[in-house]
């Protein structure tokens, strides 16, 4: 069975439809790709997903519940997490407490427990902050912990926006270009570490990306955006040697020339 | 002597009202302006309950209901605003506000028995500056603990990123209503207790400019600081009467110096004393960097 599943998914603002007719699915740990030239609809076709807009046809469906009359908070419950094209940390606050709040869907103690400071909220507030350690970790973070998030490198906050999406302890994470504006070996990095969470944390992975080296080298399916429209779904090699890829990234052949 | 009881409770008076506007303006992020309103609605409320059906009760036990009459119309109030006008952000949000709060004082002003505008009179003295410091330590307390909870860091979210705080599964309409309608509350409770201390009434007591009056005091302590805002609201309130103090000379320019102050504390320092973070020793020795 399939985690996501996407289904004739249409996005339209006014007159402009931004994503037309899309469809393709998601296995509980696959490693997908969703490329394609800018403006090709991947972002909204993200936010589709995660609830930010609503898509004007088609469903998304996730684990059997449909989600796209869900609100976006609801969405983060059932287990879809998510990065930002553009960094999107809470940068006036620290590094774990960016973590800790990530945890908010998890939380098993009540309002009252933590004005009272009861026994449960010691405990759980414990356990919060050994987890979230424990995930910083693991991304070589744990040493910045009391630093402002604005205060880190770009890299870094790139790594700490995807430790925030795994602490909500989703199913499905949403990468939006995490290789966006790092050098051949911060991307070389990032590579293992996405195949790494992958294999950890049991989930599956969607990411957008421009840097074909990163795609090729990790996606085990790519599926291809060209102004709204799905052309093409494959393996890296088929999406290599697809003709309609190639024509949407370096434009059509002339008869004859 | 009694004279500087008064100020003395004015300040504890202060202090809770500042702590109830953090919550929505350092907390949460949203700009409110008409936060005297509800600090009105929570006075005429309680003074209504003490004239018109005190029970025969002790006063301390009828100012407990006092307050919490106060509270429930205030948070009653703040609920009526905010599921309209949350959705709306920043300076619109802060227009709604104004425009409430208003019409409330209008409401009172025009309603002859609870006095109008001659004010409303014979309100039974039920409380002192002891109450006044008690509430102000209790609301300290839960803003320091609501701080370090779940639900606070979910709140203070709010103000950092909206989108990115919905993301993390944060539902930002209930949060952000929460904190309205508990900020409005505990400031319900703060008139409660100017009521039953001054035992007299006046809906120009409760209009815009206080609510200016509180926002500064908020501003001048540090958004998001609790001990920014028990700072904020000692010196404001305080400094007029201090600057009457000193001599005649000077107390003819105390509204000048007040605003001359303000002006250069927020060139040099537009996030506040405190900036976001609480007064603590430890925190003056950790090097830059670090939070």
């Amino acid at each position: 069975m399939s985690l996501l599943e996407i289904k004739n998914v249409t996005m339209r603002f006014g007159g402009l439809t931004a994503v037309k007719d899309v469809s393709f699915n998601v296995g509980p740990t696959d490693l997908v790709a969703v490329i394609g030239p800018n403006g090709a609809g991947k972002t909204t076709l993200f936010n589709t997903i995660t609830g930010i807009y609503t898509p004007t046809e088609g469903s998304v469906t996730f684990n059997g519940d449909k989600v796209n009359a869900k609100k976006a908070s609801d969405i983060t419950y059932l287990g879809i997490a998510r990065t930002f094209q553009n960094i999107r940390l809470f940068n006036n606050l620290t590094v774990i407490d960016n973590i800790r709040i990530a945890r908010h869907t998890r939380v098993n103690y009540s309002f009252f427990d933590g004005i009272f400071k009861t026994k449960k909220y010691r405990e759980e507030e414990k356990k919060i902050t050994e987890d979230a350690l424990e995930l910083l970790k693991l991304f070589h973070l744990d040493e910045k912990r009391n630093y402002l998030a604005k205060n880190l490198p770009y890299g870094a906050q790139r790594k700490l926006e995807m430790a925030r999406a795994l602490a909500t302890q989703p199913k499905l994470l949403l990468l939006d270009e995490p290789a966006a504006g790092m050098n051949p070996t911060e991307t070389k990095e990032l590579s293992n570490l996405i195949k790494f969470i992958r294999e950890k944390f049991q989930i599956a992975v969607i990411l957008i990306e421009h840097d074909m080296n990163l795609v090729m080298q990790i996606a085990e399916k790519i599926h291809v955006l060209d102004y709204g429209n799905l052309i093409a779904s494959g393996t890296p090699v088929e999406i290599q040697n697809n003709k309609k890829v190639i024509e949407a990234y370096l434009g059509a052949d002339i008869e004859g020339v | 002597m009694d004279y500087y009881l008064q100020i003395v409770t004015l300040v504890g008076i202060f202090i809770t009202l500042t702590l109830s506007l953090n919550l929505i303006n350092g907390y949460c992020g949203q700009f409110s302006l008409g936060h005297a309103g509800f600090w009105g609605v929570g006075a005429y409320a309680s003074a209504v309950y003490g004239v018109y059906f005190a029970l025969p009760l002790p006063p301390a036990l009828n100012m407990l209901i006092g307050m919490g009459v106060g509270f429930s119309a205030a948070a009653f109030c703040g609920l009526l605003i905010g599921v309209p006008c949350l959705r709306l952000k920043g300076d619109y949000l802060a227009i709604a506000t104004i425009g409430f709060s208003e019409i409330l004082r209008i409401i009172i002003m025009n309603t002859e028995s609870i006095g109008g505008p001659r004010g409303f009179t014979n309100i039974p003295k039920w409380t002192n500056g002891a109450w006044v410091w008690g509430v102000a330590v209790l609301v300290t307390i839960f803003m320091l603990n609501l701080k370090k909870s779940a639900f606070g860091r979910a709140i203070i979210s709010i103000r950092e990123d909206e989108i990115a705080a919905e993301t993390m599964g944060i539902n930002l309409f209930r949060f952000k209503l929460f904190s309205f309608i508990i900020g409005a509350g505990i400031a319900g409770i703060a008139g409660s207790l100017v009521a039953h201390d001054q035992q007299f009434l006046h809906p120009n007591n409760f209009n815009f400019m206080w609510s200016v009056c509180i926002l500064v005091m908020v501003i001048l302590g540090g958004q998001g600081s609790v001990t920014g805002s028990i700072v904020g609201a000692i010196i404001l309130t305080l400094l007029p009467e201090v600057l009457k103090l000193i001599g005649s000379d000077i107390s003819v320019w105390r509204m000048s110096i007040y605003s001359a102050l303000m002006v250069i504390l927020m060139l040099t320092r537009p996030q506040g004393i405190f900036g976001p973070h609480e007064f603590s020793f430890k925190r003056a020795k950790l090097s830059k960097g670090a939070a």
